[in-house]
């Protein structure tokens, strides 16, 4: 059975983190096509253009220079072009409190970024698994949340 | 007399494969690796129609079949947790093996190779998937939710709704409506 390709959107600063993001994702079994940007701008600008293919899957980091990752998430979700995106919010926070205000603002996955490798490696693919098995079983996303 | 031919098997193939969908009026693409891409519906009858006319020639629709079997198995799956009043307790794998008609191993080994989640995952997911709708709806109490879906205690559904989302139920609930509230406060723009 042919799916569509999976396409995952970074945005995030840190070159490290978007190599190992990439590292994670090409050990994948799904196909998954991996775009990044460098900061929320970025993130918008590539959101708006007109022919942009959207991404399934939006990973945010909260702090990035220009525009953070809770400002982006505010501007997508207020945009009904965007509501088919699921978001991913990649934070070094792990409070409760901080999980709940994402969620309540429209995210669909809360990551607590972990200190190793192999946790995150395992952590994204999990994270893209789920996200895919709501794609290709046409899964209310609206409804979709997880905490990692 | 003797005579030789010389030909292209792939060609042939590919040839043979052409005048049979042109011969059904199927508009269509070859792309090699034996995948062809029809530009339009199929209806089933369609369908098992070029399935006849291409096993004469010992071509066997591969790949459908394996994915309308992996459909159906989500399919009873869903039509089981959504439909059934209430959830058979016995072996979900008797269930489907016996609404599917093929042992529950091959079944499951397809799931797997096709989707690359496991069948009891899948479960897992559509149940929970199935008790946020009815948090959602704010009629039933959980208590009453876990006895629909045939958990043994809320306290079972509980930790799977947590394991599977990695938040309890009731934050759940609590997301969802201030969800709600803040999209009345704010109209969305476009």
């Amino acid at each position: 059975m042919q799916y569509d390709d999976f396409h995952v959107l970074l945005a995030d600063d840190d070159p490290d983190d978007r190599l190992f993001f990439k590292y994670a994702i090409e050990e994948l079994k799904i196909k998954t096509i991996l775009t990044t940007v460098n900061d929320g701008v970025e993130l918008m600008n590539y959101l708006s253009e007109p022919d942009a293919s959207l991404p399934h899957v939006v990973f945010l980091d909260l702090n990035m220079p220009r525009k953070g990752g809770m400002e982006c998430l505010k501007e997508i979700r207020a945009n009904k072009n965007y509501k088919d995106l699921s978001i991913a919010i990649y934070s070094t926070s792990g409070s409760d409190k901080d999980i709940e205000e994402s969620f309540v603002l429209g995210a669909n996955v809360y990551i607590k970024k972990p200190n190793d490798f192999s946790s995150l490696k395992k952590i994204l693919a999990e994270v893209i698994n789920i996200n895919w098995q709501y794609h290709i079983s046409g899964l209310n996303k609206e409804n979709f949340v997880l905490s990692i | 007399m003797k005579l030789h031919v010389r030909y292209n098997i792939n060609n042939v193939c590919r040839r043979l494969l052409q005048e049979q969908l042109n011969k059904l009026d199927f508009p269509c693409e070859l792309m090699g690796l034996g995948e062809i891409e029809i530009k339009k519906t199929v209806s089933e009858e369609q369908y098992n129609q070029l399935a006849a006319a291409l096993k004469k020639y010992e071509i066997e629709v591969l790949d459908d079949r394996i994915s309308a079997l992996v459909q159906k198995t989500k399919d009873a799956i869903i039509e089981m947790i959504y439909l059934e009043e209430k959830l058979p307790v016995s072996k979900i794998s008797f269930y489907l093996a016996e609404k599917l008609n093929y042992s529950f191993g091959y079944i499951s080994k397809l799931f797997s190779e096709v989707t690359y989640t496991s069948i009891e995952n899948f479960i897992i997911m559509q149940k929970v998937e199935r008790v946020k709708q009815l948090i959602i709806d704010d009629e039933l109490s959980l208590t009453q939710i876990a006895g629909k879906l045939s958990y043994s205690s809320v306290a079972h559904l509980s930790g799977q709704f947590k394991k599977t989302t990695g938040i309890t139920p009731s934050a759940f609930h609590r997301i969802i409506k201030r969800r709600k509230n803040n999209r009345n406060m704010e109209p969305m723009r476009k």
